[in-house]
C-alpha cells in the first residue's frame, strides 16, 4: 500500500514533469515524423501501401527516440541536481523505485509509437493489422529501450553524456534493427550484430502484425524480446545496487 | 534506550579514509552534535546513517533495526535535511511537499493538509505556488527542513542547517528545532558553528579528520576545560614592550598579548590581582577593567583539537615544499 504510493507518485511527478512538457512530446516525435514526411515525398503518387511498409519502422523509431533517452536525460538530470537522492533516501525498495522510473518511460514510448498510426489512419486503410500483437510487440520494444535508458543512465555522470551515450546505441539500432533497411541486405558481420539487437525482434514481431511479412518465428521474436528484458532489467538491478548506493 | 547505535564506523575513498573507525550512541529523544571542520567527515557519517553509501565496515543499529542490512526498514523513521537542497527546482513548494510525503507512503489528503500546515509555519504560504527554482537560499533551506520533517520522523538528520542563511532565519531554525525537540524528536546535526552546538545540541561529539576525538555533554566539555582560571585586563596602552620583562616578573602566570589594548593572564590556579596591578602601573600603564574570563566551548574546541572553529582550516604555508 505505501510502496503503491510512493510507486504512483513518482510515476505521476515524472509524468507531469518530463513527459508532458511540450519540448519533450515533439523531440519524442519531430524526428520519426520528418523521417516520413521525407519518405512521402519521395514516394511515387498514389501508393499507398509504402505509407503501411514505413509503419513498423517508424513505430519502432518512435519507440527508440522516446523511451532510450528521455530516460537516461531525466534521471542523469536529477541525480546531477541532486533531487535523485530523495528517492533512495525514500523507504522505497530500490526495484519498486527503478520500476516507477521505467514506467513513465514505458508509458511514453507506448503512446508515442502510436503517433505515426493515427496520422496514417488519415492516409491510408488500416484494416488487416493484428492489433493485439501490435500493442504486444510495442509494449516490449518500449520496454527494452527504456531499460536501455536505464543502463545509460546508471553510467552516465552528465546529462550531455546521457546523450551522448543514447546516441551513440541509438543510430546504429536505426540501421542495423531493420526498420528500414531490410537485415539480410547487410554484410554477414553486422547481420550478426543485428541478431544482438532487442529492437530486431520488436521489429520484425511488428511487420508480422502489420504487414504479416516478419522474416522471424513470431515465437522466437517474442521469446528473444522478453529474455532481452529480464536480461537487461537484471544488468540494470546489479550496476544500480552497485553504483547509486554507493554515492559518489 | 540508544535509538542510534553506532560501533566502529569506517569509510574509505580509494585509498583515503574519511571517517575513521567512529562508535557513539544517541539516547531516544536526544539532540546530538557533531562539530568539526570543513572535511571532517560529517556529511560522510550522515550518508551512511541514512542509507546513502555504505559503510566500508562497522554496524549501525537505529531504533533497533540493521542500520545497514535492513536501511529500508530504518529509512521510514527518518527525516533528512541535506547540506545543499535537493527538492525539484521546476516544482513549486507545495508540490515538493506533497511529493516528499507520498515517498512515505502518506494518504493525499494528509499530506495536503501538512504541506499546508508546513507552508504557513515556515512563512512560506505566499511562496507555495512558486516553482522552488525562485526560492532564495533562506527560503529553499527552510523549505528543504520542511520537507524533511512532512512525515512526522522519529529521528531528524540535519546536515549544517544553518550555513549560509541569515541571522533571524537562522534564529528560526533552532526555535523550530527546540520545539521538535520538545516533541520528543531524536535530533542528529552536524555543523561547524560552535554556537549551533551550544544551543540545540544536548550532546556533542569533536569530529576531525574522521575520528571522534572529544565528546559529552555541553557542561561536561566546559568542565573539563575549565581547571585553569583566565583574566583579561584592558589596559591604556599594549604590553607589547614589556612583555618579557612582565612575564619574568610573574613567573608563575601565563601572559599573553590580546587584541591591541588587552592581555589576558592565565593560571592553574586563583589570580591575585594587586601586585600585577601595581607592576603594570609602575610601567606607567593603568588598568581600565579586569575580568574573568569564562572558557568558552570554542575554547575548549580549539584547545582539544588545536583547530579555529567556524573558520576556514588553513594548512601550515610551505609545509609541503
Ligand atoms: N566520494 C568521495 N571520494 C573521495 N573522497 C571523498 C568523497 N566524499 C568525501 N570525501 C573526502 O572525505 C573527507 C570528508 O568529507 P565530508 O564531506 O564527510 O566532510 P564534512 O565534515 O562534511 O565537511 P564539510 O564541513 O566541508 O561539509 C573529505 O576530505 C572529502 O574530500
Ligand atoms: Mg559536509
Amino acid at each position: 500500500m505505501k510502496a503503491g504510493i510512493g510507486f504512483w507518485n513518482i510515476l505521476k511527478k515524472d509524468i507531469k514533469n518530463y513527459y508532458l512538457k511540450p519540448p519533450n512530446i515533439s523531440w519524442g516525435m519531430i524526428f520519426p515524423l520528418s523521417w516520413t514526411l521525407m519518405q512521402l515525398l519521395r514516394a511515387p503518387q498514389g501508393q499507398a501501401i509504402d505509407v503501411k511498409e514505413l509503419l513498423p519502422g517508424l513505430m519502432g523509431m518512435s519507440i527508440l527516440f522516446g523511451a532510450t533517452s528521455m530516460l537516461a536525460v531525466t534521471i542523469t538530470f536529477e541525480r546531477r541536481g541532486r533531487s535523485f537522492e530523495r528517492l533512495l533516501l525514500a523507504p522505497i525498495s530500490l526495484s519498486t523505485m527503478v520500476l516507477a522510473k521505467i514506467s513513465g518511460a514505458i508509458l511514453f514510448g507506448v503512446i508515442i509509437a502510436f503517433v505515426p498510426v493515427l496520422l496514417a489512419a488519415c492516409w491510408i486503410d488500416l484494416s488487416g493489422i493484428n492489433w493485439g500483437m501490435a500493442f504486444v510487440s510495442v509494449v516490449l520494444m518500449a520496454v527494452t529501450s527504456a531499460l536501455l535508458g536505464l543502463v545509460i543512465a546508471v553510467s552516465a555522470k552528465e546529462v550531455f553524456e546521457a546523450q551522448t551515450y543514447s546516441n551513440f546505441f541509438r543510430f546504429p539500432m536505426l540501421f542495423l534493427s531493420g526498420l528500414f533497411f531490410p537485415i539480410e541486405r547487410l554484410p554477414l558481420l553486422l547481420q550478426a550484430v543485428s541478431y544482438c539487437l532487442p529492437l530486431t525482434y520488436g521489429v520484425d514481431m511488428l511487420k508480422n502484425a502489420v504487414l504479416h511479412t516478419g522474416a522471424i518465428n513470431i515465437w522466437l521474436d517474442l521469446a528473444a524480446l522478453v529474455g532481452f528484458s529480464v536480461l537487461l532489467f537484471y544488468i540494470c538491478q546489479r550496476n544500480i545496487k552497485r553504483k547509486w548506493i554507493i554515492i559518489r | 534506550m540508544n535509538i542510534i547505535s553506532v560501533k566502529n564506523l569506517k569509510k574509505v575513498y580509494g585509498d583515503f579514509t574519511a571517517v575513521d573507525g567512529i562508535s557513539f550512541d544517541i539516547a531516544q529523544g536526544e539532540a546530538f552534535g557533531f562539530l568539526g571542520p570543513n572535511g571532517a567527515g560529517k556529511t560522510s557519517t550522515i550518508n551512511m546513517l541514512t542509507g546513502l553509501s555504505r559503510p566500508t565496515a562497522g554496524t549501525i543499529r537505529i531504533d533497533g533495526i540493521d542500520g545497514i542490512k535492513k536501511i529500508k526498514k530504518a529509512q521510514s523513521i527518518m527525516g533528512i535535511v541535506p547540506d545543499e537542497s535537493n527538492l525539484y527546482d521546476e516544482m513549486n513548494g507545495f508540490d515538493n511537499l506533497t511529493f516528499c510525503a507520498a515517498l512515505y507512503g502518506m494518504g493525499k489528503a494528509e499530506r495536503q493538509k501538512r504541506a499546508a500546515e508546513l507552508l504557513e509555519e515556515f512563512n512560506l504560504k505566499e511562496a507555495g505556488d512558486r516553482p522552488f527554482k525562485a526560492y532564495s537560499k533562506g527560503m529553499r533551506r527552510k523549505l528543504t527542513i520542511a520537507a524533511g520533517i512532512i512525515h512526522r520522523p522519529k529521528i531528524l538528520f540535519l546536515d549544517e542547517p544553518t550555513t549560509g542563511i541569515d541571522v533571524e532565519s537562522a534564529r528560526q531554525i533552532r526555535r523550530l528545532l527546540s520545539d521538535l525537540k520538545r516533541q520528543g524528536v531524536t535530533i542528529f546535526l552536524t555543523t561547524h558553528y560552535i554556537e549551533d552546538a551550544q544551543r540545540i545540541c544536548d550532546r556533542i561529539a569533536f569530529i576531525v579528520k574522521g575520528r571522534i576525538v572529544k565528546s559529552g555533554t555541553v557542561d561536561e566539555l566546559l568542565r573539563n576545560a575549565g581547571q585553569e582560571q583566565v583574566i583579561r585586563l584592558t589596559l591604556s596602552q599594549g604590553i607589547k614592550g614589556i612583555k618579557n620583562q612582565f612575564q619574568q616578573a610573574f613567573p608563575a602566570l601565563r601572559i599573553e598579548a590580546q587584541s591591541e589594548n588587552d592581555c589576558l593572564i592565565t593560571a592553574p590556579e586563583r589570580i591575585a590581582l594587586a601586585p600585577i596591578l601595581q607592576y603594570l602601573d609602575s610601567k606607567g600603564i593603568s588598568v581600565f577593567e579586569a575580568k574573568e574570563a569564562r572558557p568558552t566551548l570554542e575554547d575548549v574546541f580549539v584547545k582539544v583539537t588545536g583547530i579555529e572553529a567556524g573558520k576556514p582550516h588553513k594548512e601550515k604555508a610551505g609545509e609541503h615544499r
